[in-house]
């Protein structure tokens, strides 16, 4: 019973975490990007079409696993990565508002996505779906350590390595230590000569690609192809967004938030509760995530604040 | 002077920011190996001159050669390539990265080796600092330390330095100066930004002067005076003589005991303060930066809790919100170092800015715009502020008309106490003596002044009467006639403590509005501070 709680909670949790990396990502580039649940819907869309590209081009016999797979999640993370373009030439080159744009295109993606699906064959996913579902065949004779640790599809482990890369990349590398000037002081990066455009423009636009996955692995792994424009991705868009916070902006904590957002989004399954309670249970992340906020601005850190040009537009000759 | 090679030759350089004519046809020759100052009042357009050569701005007119060739310079990183290093007003470093990680950022190449190489750098030139360290946990000077090691780990071959010394104590200043001796002797070109004329004496070897964003003329510093410079400097021979208006001083205006008070990290701010201040009297503080000014200021007018008595004409104001304590005649402007920080919103107009201290006046929900523009352009004509309208958003003013207003709105709601901090810091001397004149006209009428300056040759001459702070702590207040600037020099160190020396007798009124028994029941009363 427990065990498959916990399995659960990894299962549902990686929704959030393949949109708190990528939302994470931009952040520490200075963005405030509020169009993540726009960007996971149009993941979801993109992978389903990835989807039908593979049985267009495969035909619809045998599934050759690896192929389906590298399909969709390429065309997912384009359709993602192609609302983190258009974000970022609001924003970087347009210098228009973050908020503004990120609900803009919130509101876009989650309704581009339920009319493009709307008129899709969903069937072919449910079938997809099996092959995407599994990774490894063995884990059935570990017993409890298998279900732990083997029992996901390859998406999940994807996600966490993505979390482990992210978090490596920014905290040892020179490139990340780049990147986190950027969005710290823009100014100060500028001065040194890097190119402030370029960091904003890729990380937003790897940040977005990797939170689309959050949509591709909802449709056809998590909900086993069987829900996708009735989909409520927007909303796992906006715990994506609260775990960036309840992360405190570090993936490695991030992993671990995920984990406890998924189990706090299922533990009414496992409860046998009424409607009413599941409405409250359903706001249990985001008061964990107030609380974490609370905390940190009591505690004052330094290390657990947002980028200090979060949010802020740069331009070289403002004064 | 013996023939030189140009490293750097500007040629009819001209910048304008919104119709705002900052730098206008600019000449200008910079030799290797030597310490030029640029000297020129501020808004004279010295620092966007210096911001083309640095690649933040770009020039709308004219050419840059260096050493000898045409220069295109249209990153910060371009800059580079050239060997321009730049240390600006206001540092560019990322406050959460350490000292290491803010002097690699951006570097191209391998870094492996870079923290050995960054200490050799601070060896040869004498720093000493924390590579480890946090931005956020270091002083000003250790902050400023840390740009001028990035640009020297950089390799440039010539530095600006923007007005470095006017965060720093004067040791900190002689330290700064030795460096920059010890990098002309390497060959390398320095071009020091300034409007203090013994710097400009003391460090370099030409100056050259900018009046109003054009180019007046080059000196050998040895061949000229600091008269000479601040004629070319302000155009019209200036009186440097700062006048003290000796007027009867009335009975204790505001009374303040036993002030404790707490800095943003709970340590002590200033600890077990009393002075008083008289009607037509200026009390300066004198104190090196960061010893609890801001935050007396900041208790006196409400905006920070604390523990004592403070009173105005002997009635407590413990525990009034600020607007009550504005309302009773109480005012503070205090000029931050960004001096955009506090006091101003940047984006708002002239008038706006007038309103966010005027709007309570207005009857009914709609705000009166007429009049307070009609104020507005008051301001601007009795101060002589330069702007293209009343609806210029204030950040695109120069720093001294910026503070014109800011002085002259506080002024202008006729306070009977004014609490100014730094109110001519980086002001050049024309704007400097605009304030000075402004505050005498106060004290004329009876106001009681706190002045809190960096300047010890202003607080001497200027002031009636001096505290002076160290770490928090009164080390005594004495009357400006009867001291000397090392006495004070002594005094702001700790070296000398006059409040130990003769306890009880400093800061308390002998003709105070309370009694000591009514100041024993102040003190007992524990009036809630207000959040």
């Amino acid at each position: 019973m427990f065990a498959s709680f916990l399995t659960g909670a990894v299962a549902m949790g990686v929704v959030y975490l393949f949109g708190c990396i990528g939302e994470t990502l931009i952040e520490k580039a200075g963005n405030l990007n509020l169009g993540i649940p726009g960007i996971m819907s149009l993941g979801a869309l993109g992978g389903a079409i990835g989807v039908n590209l593979y049985f267009a081009i495969f035909g619809t016999g045998d599934i050759i696993g690896i192929f389906l797979m590298i399909i969709a999640i390429i065309m997912s993370g384009l359709f993602a990565a192609l609302g983190g373009l258009l974000y970022a030439f609001l924003t970087v080159t347009l210098q228009a508002n973050q908020n503004v744009t990120g609900l803009v295109l919130t509101t876009f993606g989650v309704g581009f996505m339920k009319f493009i699906g709307s008129s899709m064959d969903q069937s072919l996913l449910t079938r997809a779906s099996r092959s995407i579902k599994t990774l490894f065949t063995f884990y059935e004779d570990l017993g409890v350590f298998g279900q732990l640790f083997f029992s996901y599809g390859f998406l999940v482990y994807l996600a966490f390595i993505l979390a482990i890369t992210l978090h490596f990349v920014l905290k040892k590398t020179k490139v990340g230590l780049f990147l986190r000037s950027v969005g710290e002081s823009p100014q100060t990066a500028d001065a040194q000569g890097i190119n402030v455009t370029v960091y904003k423009y890729s990380a937003i636009l790897i940040g977005s690609a990797i939170a689309g996955l959050g949509g591709l692995y909802y449709v056809m792994d998590r909900s086993g192809g069987t829900t996708f424009v009735e989909a409520n991705i927007e909303a796992f868009g906006w715990l994506s967004v609260a775990l960036v916070i309840f992360s405190m902006w570090k993936p490695t904590i991030g992993m671990v938030g995920s984990i406890i957002f998924g189990g706090l989004t299922i533990l009414p399954n496992y409860l046998g509760i009424s409607n009413v309670q599941l409405k409250l249970f359903a706001m249990l992340p985001y008061i964990f995530t107030v609380i974490v906020l609370i905390v940190t601005s009591i505690l004052d850190a330094k290390t657990s604040k947002p980028p200090q040009g979060l949010g802020i537009n740069y331009f070289r000759e403002e004064r | 002077m013996e023939e030189k090679r140009i490293v750097i030759e500007l040629k009819n350089i001209s910048k304008s920011f919104k119709g705002i004519q900052a730098n206008k046809n600019i000449n200008l020759k910079l030799y290797e190996g030597e310490i030029l100052s640029i000297l020129g009042e501020n808004g004279s357009g010295k620092t966007t001159l210096m911001n083309m050569l640095s690649g933040i701005y770009q020039p709308e007119e004219g050419e840059i050669f260096i050493n000898g060739e045409l220069a295109n310079i249209h990153s910060p990183k371009d800059s580079f390539d050239y060997g321009i290093g730049m240390v600006h007003q206001h540092f560019k470093l990322v406050d959460v990265f350490s000292a290491y990680e803010n002097i690699v950022l951006g570097i191209k190449g391998n870094i492996r080796n870079a923290y050995g190489e960054i200490q050799n750098i601070c060896d040869k030139y004498g720093f000493e600092l924390d590579l480890k360290k946090r931005i956020h946990e270091m002083s000003v000077s250790e902050k400023q330390t840390v740009e001028i090691v990035k640009v020297l780990y950089r390799n440039a071959k010539i530095l600006i330095l923007d007005e470095p010394t006017a965060v720093l104590t004067p040791q900190e200043i002689d330290k700064l100066f030795n460096v920059m001796r010890k990098m002309r002797e390497d060959n390398k070109s320095i071009i020091i930004i300034t409007h203090k004329l013994n710097e400009v004496m003391a460090i370099s070897d030409r100056v050259s002067i900018l009046r109003k964003g054009e180019y007046i003329t080059s000196l050998n510093t040895k061949d000229t005076n600091p008269k000479e410079l601040t004629e070319y400097m302000v155009g019209k021979k200036v009186d440097l003589k700062l006048e003290r208006l000796r007027i009867q001083a009335t009975a204790p205006t505001l009374e303040i005991r036993g002030l404790h008070v707490l800095k943003d990290d709970k340590t002590v701010a200033i600890d077990d303060l009393d002075f008083y201040l008289r009607g037509g009297q200026i009390l300066g503080v004198a104190g090196i930066a960061g010893c609890g000014q801001k935050e007396m200021c900041e208790a006196i007018v409400g905006l920070r809790n604390y523990e004592g008595s403070i009173t105005h004409f002997g009635k407590s104001i413990k525990g009034y919100s600020p607007e009550k304590i504005k309302e009773i005649g109480i005012s503070m402007s205090f000029i931050p170092e960004d001096r955009l920080g506090l006091g101003l919103a940047p984006n708002l107009s002239i008038t706006d800015n007038l309103l966010l201290k005027t709007y309570r006046q207005n009857k009914g929900p709609f705000v009166d715009r007429k009049s307070a523009r009609d104020y507005a352009n008051d301001l601007i004509e009795r101060y002589g502020v330069v702007t293209p309208s009343t609806e210029t958003p204030v950040k695109n003013l120069s720093g001294g008309n910026i503070q014109k207003i800011l002085v002259g709105r506080e002024i202008g709601l006729k306070p009977n106490v004014i609490i100014t901090a730094y109110p001519v810091r980086g002001l050049d001397i024309n704007s400097s003596y605009m304030i000075y004149d402004i505050l005498n006209e106060e004290k004329a009428k009876n106001t009681a002044i706190l002045f809190i300056g960096e300047d010890l040759d202003v607080l001497m001459t200027f002031c009636d009467k001096i505290m002076v702070l160290c770490h928090g702590k009164n080390m005594g207040i004495v009357h400006t006639k009867n001291t000397n600037k090392e006495e004070i020099g002594l005094m702001m160190t700790g070296a000398k403590n006059l409040t130990e020396e003769k306890p009880g007798k400093f800061g308390i009124a002998e003709d105070s509005n309370l009694s000591s028994k009514e100041w024993e029941e102040l003190k007992k009363e524990d009036v809630t501070p207000n959040e």
